[in-house]
């Protein structure tokens, strides 16, 4: 009705201050509702991010029968490239699967790899090194090498070795040096350094060796077949799903991240919950601070609203008109604390680009539009009882005075 | 000739048990289309809880009032609202305008709020209506703009606006000086004999009284029907 509107909105501008104050209220509690969706959701990126990009979503190998006596106590990094070095469990089938799998929607890349432990040796300096065999076209693929490169390159012939920079600082070698490979197999090959990398994750810049497909076939005699398969997806959210699709439709062990991760998804389920709690909070704020505001707005106007009912207004039009003021302070509250939001998020870069230290939040994950309802919603709510209060007022009571 | 209004052994009484005070004891009343009735009595003795009942605003305890014809006691609360709305207007003796509307806006509110929304007509008829009262200078001032005797006359437009068949004044005037009070009555007179509006309007002043071709006094609870003038 036309009418209840001009006169909610009447009320509202006739004490501007008390409803500038009241609109700045709900716009801060807006705003920190998507403050906290933004940061929540940021961080999640940031850390799946920081977590899962530098491996792979899915993995694949071949069905291991044993694989916990195969593990060494005590031995931190090395535990799963020690597995399969064991060779019992090579993938010997991978063109048989492979094209199956690159066909899949979702699976942006997939890369081959022979892996298995040994030693780097310069002079008399030896570091164990986990060697990792990889196509030379996908050095990148998986890990971004390419990123983390701090000299040389990433070409690898049969005769170069890419290492992570702690490993090379540790032996003294840099790019163009000639170093000897030593698998646990017995085979023993000299190489020259082509490429330092520096991914800041300890277990692959202190360990890691990459070598070519055919180099780490030498190494570990292994004419044919491969160790496993790494697989990225477009969207590291559906690793599961992919994972058992990948198993269902190949029969082979296909692992995707988040298994290793359980504590990462814990932390991110804790975060998420604790971010709603504080959105709760906020909300009700809003609601608590709206219905407060307009229970003493009703008060106030006891003498018109008895006169509106004298003058043939219906209890339905007076509750009309104060539930319309909830939702215009709801909607207008709404929208400038989402414009607030917005304006102040867009300068923080996305998750995935932001600097180390900086404040991981998602200007893209502020669900603005959720805000914007659930404050006019709880808006409206709020304004029930103060309306159902100024339709109960008696006409009787306040013309006498 | 049917009366507009015809009350029948009314009886009003408030609060229960101990406290309970008989107000209204059996009053009858009739009011003819285009009566000028003053409403008498001593303070206490029941006139705004009469123009109250009259008004639909409050139901008596017992005994029956009709006006239109309508059965009065026995409607629904939603039936009374739009009655009043269409039937009655009212003047208070402490304006009640709303007081962040203009003059022009609180007049024309019971044409609109039956419309749902404000049209061009009743804005024609509201602004007719405050030329009539002599606030054509006044119309789009805030109601708190306006003084005393500016406001009652917004409230006699505004009571006038729906074309009621009757208008309950109560002590219209109790709150004016004696010049605002007498044009204030003077239009009233002068709506009454134009129209034919019924009105009844309660008072402690004699003068004004006078002014009235009838004179009804609550005494003891009833009314006792005063002289009516020619
Ligand atoms: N809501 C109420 N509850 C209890 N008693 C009431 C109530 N309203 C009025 N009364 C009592 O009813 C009686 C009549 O009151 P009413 O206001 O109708 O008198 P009145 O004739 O209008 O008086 P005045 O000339 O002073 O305005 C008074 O004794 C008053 O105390
Ligand atoms: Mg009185």
């Amino acid at each position: 009705m036309l009418y209840g509107l001009k006169i909610a909105f009447r009320y509202l501008t006739a004490n501007k201050t008390q409803t500038g104050l009241l609109i700045a209220g709900v716009a801060v509690g807006v705003f920190v509702f998507i403050f906290m969706s933004a940061l929540i959701g940021g961080l999640a990126v940031f850390l799946v991010q920081r977590t899962v990009g530098d491996i792979a979503h899915v993995t694949i190998e071949a069905p291991s029968r044993d694989p916990v006596s195969l593990m060494p106590e005590g031995v931190e990094a090395l535990v799963v490239e020690q597995r399969a070095t064991n060779q019992r469990q090579q993938l010997r089938t991978a063109d048989a699967f492979l094209p199956l799998i690159d066909a899949m929607p979702g699976v942006a890349v997939t890369s081959q790899q022979i892996v298995g432990n040994g030693f780097l040796v310069r002079g008399v300096v030896t570091a164990p090194v986990s060697v990792t065999g990889v196509e030379t076209d996908k050095v990148s693929a998986i890990a971004n090498i390419e990123k983390a490169l701090k000299s040389g390159s990433t070409d690898l012939s049969n005769s170069t070795v890419i290492l992570g920079s702690k490993l090379a600082d540790d032996l003294g070698v840099g790019v163009g040096q000639v170093v000897r490979l030593q698998s646990d197999q017995g085979v023993e090959r000299a190489v020259v350094i082509s490429g330092i990398f520096e991914l800041g994750v300890e277990a692959l810049d202190a360990r890691s060796a990459i070598v070519s497909l055919a180099t780490a076939r030498t190494l570990f005699n292994l004419p044919q077949g491969i160790s496993r398969v790494e697989i990225k997806l477009a969207d590291l959210n559906q690793a599961p799903a992919m994972a058992e699709r990948i198993a269902a439709e190949t029969g082979l062990k296909a692992t995707p991240w988040t298994e290793g991760n359980a504590q990462l998804l814990d932390g991110l389920r804790a975060q998420a919950s604790s971010g709603n709690l504080i959105k709760a909070f906020a909300l009700i704020t809003i609601i608590i601070g709206v219905a407060s505001a307009l229970l003493l707005s009703t008060y106030r106007r006891r003498p018109e609203i008895g006169i509106m009912r004298a003058m043939g207004a219906s209890r339905g039009f007076v509750i009309f008109v104060f539930v319309l003021q909830g939702a215009l302070i709801g909607v207008f509250g709404g929208l400038i604390g989402a414009g607030l939001g917005y304006a102040s998020l867009l300068p923080f870069p996305v998750p995935e680009l932001a600097p180390p230290g900086g404040l991981p939040v998602d200007v893209r994950q502020g669900a603005y539009g959720l805000a914007i309802a659930l404050t006019a919603i709880g808006a409206v709510l709020a304004s029930i009882l103060p309306a159902r209060a100024a339709a109960r007022v008696d006409p009787v009571s306040v013309i006498g005075q | 000739m049917t009366a507009l209004v015809e009350v029948r052994n009314l009886v009003k009484t408030y609060g229960e048990g101990e406290a309970e005070t008989r107000v209204l004891k059996g009053l009858d009343l009739d009011l003819e289309t285009g009566e000028l009735a003053a409403l008498l009595g001593p303070s206490g003795s029941g006139k705004s809880t009469l123009l109250t009942i009259l008004g639909t605003l409050m139901r008596p305890t017992s005994g029956s009032h009709r006006m239109l014809g309508e059965d009065l006691t026995t409607a629904s609360d939603r039936d009374l609202t739009e009655f009043r709305n269409r039937h009655i207007g009212f003047v208070f003796q402490f304006h009640h305008l709303l007081p962040d509307f203009t003059a022009l806006e609180n007049v024309i509110f019971p044409a609109a709020v039956e419309a749902g929304r404000e049209t061009r007509e009743a804005r024609e008829r509201g602004r007719e209506l405050l030329v009539r009262v002599g606030l054509e200078h006044r119309m789009d001032y805030l109601a708190t703009k306006l003084s005393g005797g500016q406001k009652q006359r917004v409230a006699i437009a505004r009571a006038l606006m729906n074309q009621p068949e009757l208008v309950l004044a109560d002590e219209p005037t109790g709150n004016l000086d004696r010049e605002s009070a007498m044009q204030v009555m003077d239009l009233i007179g002068e709506i009454n004999g134009r129209e034919k509006t019924t009105f009844l309007i309660s008072t402690h002043d004699e003068k004004i009284a006078e002014i009235c071709r009838r004179q009804i006094c609550v005494v003891d609870g009833r009314a006792e029907m005063g002289r009516e003038r020619a």
